[in-house]
């Protein structure tokens, strides 16, 4: 049984004359609790991927199921549910609200997105953020913390509504190779603690090797999979 | 509801000096026409009290074509005893009637003695007069002491006609006037008291008692040029009116003209007119109310939008549905709203008391130290405050629309 199931999975964006090929026909399965990774070069079609498993962005062939749902044919009001219930997101630039607590921030997609009685949702939260080691900090404003604790705080974010499946498109980016190292580590702490499946793009080889399932995009195909935890 | 209201809160907080210009601007355009409805109305009812209280009553009768030519006062357009008795059987069965006053209205020479000048009489009964115009005491700037206010052979003269022919109460003066036959006679007066004049036709008439026109005209029998009736509530005179016209418009002559014409104070008198004004300027204060809420939000919104296109690709990626976004913005629009209308309505009661206690006079034509007494009505509020958050949250659809409406993708990008 698999989480996502993508078959002859195409996307070309149309922009007037221009026609761009950024997936060209992959086909891949990921299994419930994978920690995964999709790499390749800038403009190899990373981001492209994740945006469709995440509902984001519909693919103009192939098939798509993620929890056994085709999603390509969702509208938007059915995307948003969907990515709602089953779906979290971590950011490169981490993309918390500012005007919200550290708390608030992770409390939001419970009141805005599901609707948690409150109690369940004080017991939630208060296990995510010692689970992601924010607990002294929940009273903070996203300005008043370093990048990686804002990192943490998406990831914990990502897990509160406990989804199926977190996506995040360049998590590391914008943090040093030491905090990058930490996020991913925690990430996978997160899969083994929760059982949600991580799928995560990069294209630093030195946070690649943390993953256990390693896909190579490569001109919008399909290059390489690397299974087993080879590198982990 | 509540969680959207509370981060909407919170985003407004975030631009403090904005979300303050903002919210002063609505506020301001509402104390302005709160104030100016409570004031033009204060004005408003107090002018046309006057009139309708001291001088015209609410609705007049008189025979057909006689306000057609009531600058010369015809004594040949008088209605006689069988039609009065008509009039009165009329309104005496008209419950919204609450009194009337029957006139008989001439004009005499007015001698002093030494100079003689023209002088516009109201013949009246007293009683009757005072019971239907009940401001009518109060116009008396000067009267006899310990008297009634107009008995037989008492005449009260308007005061710039005291002036001008140096007359005061106790004087004795003299009334010439000419009958319809052409035959003149004269009979002499004492002064009883000196009426204020007040703006509008028939506000610079002198009275005399009933009887005495009678005398001085040779009348014999009943004549009357107007009834002037008082209602219980000015708000029936339409009704009113409407049912009198239809009651006495349908009694006709042998040649089958109508005798009777009835007019309300508003055909009668310009100052009518200075009310329509009133109401118009109200008109265009509350369309510049409205521009004022509507641009200064949909600009703050504009820029809201544009501001958090990230934070908006941020929340519609994690699950936040379109509809919900939509109401995110609206709820701002109507949060400033609120706050804008709480604050101009508690400060324009706040400069309406302070208004009241200045204890603020004024002067309308003759009339001099009038006060003015501001005071507006729940009932004048609520419309405006509905209409000032409806037109906010009109304001932040287009915005927040756009907000709901964008790519998650682009969204995102664009940070
Ligand atoms: N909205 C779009 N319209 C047109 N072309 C697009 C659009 N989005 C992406 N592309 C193109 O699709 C291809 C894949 O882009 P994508 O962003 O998925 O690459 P990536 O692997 O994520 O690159 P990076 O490592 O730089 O983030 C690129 O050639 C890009 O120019
Ligand atoms: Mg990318």
């Amino acid at each position: 049984m698999s989480l996502v199931e993508a078959k002859r999975l195409e996307k070309t964006y149309v922009s007037g004359e221009v026609q761009v090929q950024a997936i060209r026909g992959v086909d891949f399965t990921i299994a419930p609790g994978s920690f995964v990774s999709f790499v390749g070069p800038s403009g190899s079609g990373k981001s492209t991927l994740l945006n469709m498993i995440g509902c984001l962005d519909p693919p103009t062939g192939g098939t798509l199921s993620i929890a056994d749902t085709d999603v390509s044919t969702l509208s938007r009001k059915e995307g948003a549910r969907f990515r709602g219930e089953h779906i979290g997101f971590v950011f490169q630039d981490f993309n918390l609200i500012p005007v919200l607590t550290v708390y608030e921030n992770i409390e939001y997609p419970l009141l805005m997105v599901q609707s948690w009685p409150q109690a369940e949702r004080k017991k939630r939260i208060s296990q995510v953020l010692a689970a992601v080691g924010m607990a002294d900090q929940a009273q903070k404003y996203p300005g008043q913390i370093s990048g990686g604790q804002k990192q943490r705080v998406a990831v914990a974010r990502a897990l509160i509504t406990n989804p199926k499946l977190v996506l995040a498109d360049e998590p590391t980016a914008n943090l040093d190779r030491e905090t990058a190292n930490r996020i991913i580590a925690l990430m996978k702490e997160m899969r083994d603690e929760f059982g949600t499946t991580f799928i995560f793009s990069t294209h630093d080889p030195k946070v690649v090797k943390n993953a256990e399932t390693i896909f190579t995009l490569e001109d919008g195909a399909l290059k390489q999979t690397d299974t087993g935890g080879i590198y982990a | 509801m509540r969680n959207i209201i509370k981060i909407a809160a919170k985003n407004l907080l975030r631009y403090k000096r904005r979300t303050l210009l903002t919210t002063a601007l609505i506020a301001l355009g509402v104390v302005s026409v709160l104030l100016f409805i409570a004031v033009s109305g204060s004005f408003k009812s107090l002018m046309i009290g006057q009139i309708t209280d001291s001088v015209m009553g609410h609705v007049q009768i008189h025979r057909k074509g006689y306000v057609a030519s009531i600058d010369s006062l015809p004594l040949n357009r008088n209605l006689n005893a069988k039609q009065m008795a008509k009039v009165e059987e009329i309104l005496r069965a008209e419950p919204a009637v609450e009194s009337f006053t029957l006139r008989l209205r001439l004009g005499a020479m007015f001698s002093n003695f030494t100079e003689t000048t023209n002088i516009r009489l109201n013949a009246v009964v007293p009683e009757d007069e005072f019971r239907a115009m009940p401001l009518l005491a109060s116009r008396l700037s000067e009267k006899k002491a310990g008297e009634e206010l107009l008995v037989p052979g008492g005449v009260l003269i308007p005061a710039l006609l005291a002036k001008g022919m140096q007359v005061t109460v106790g004087d004795t003066v003299v009334l010439v006037a000419t009958n319809r036959d052409g035959s003149v006679n004269g009979k002499p007066f004492t002064v009883h008291g000196v009426l204020d004049g007040i703006s509008g036709p028939g506000g610079r008439d002198g009275a005399i008692h009933l009887d005495d026109a009678k005398e001085l005209l040779r009348i014999s029998g009943v004549e009357i040029s107007e009834i002037a009736v008082r209602l219980k509530d000015i708000d029936d005179l339409p009704a009113v009116t409407a049912l009198l016209e239809q009651q006495l418009g349908g009694l006709t002559n042998k040649e089958g003209q109508p005798v009777f014409e009835v007019h309300t104070w508003e055909k009668l008198s310009p100052f009518y007119n200075i009310a329509k004004m009133i109401d118009l300027m109200t008109l265009f204060i509350k369309v510049m109310l409205v521009a004022i809420v509507l641009v200064s939000i949909m600009n703050v919104m504009i820029m809201a939008v544009y501001e958090r296109i990230g934070e908006i690709g941020t929340i519609a990626a994690i699950g936040t549905t379109p509809g919900k976004i939509l109401a995110l913005f609206l709820a701002e629009g109507f949060l400033l709203a609120i706050v804008g209308t709480a604050t101009g309505t508690v400060i324009s009661l706040l400069a309406i008391a302070a208004l009241n206690s200045a204890a603020i006079t004024f002067n309308f034509g003759m009339q001099t130290g009038l006060l003015l007494q501001p005071a507006i009505s729940v009932g004048q509020i609520a419309p405006i405050l509905a209409m000032v958050i409806f037109i906010s949250v009109l304001a932040s659809l287009q915005p927040a629309w756009k907000a709901a409406k964008m790519d998650p993708i682009a969204a995102l990008r664009h940070v």
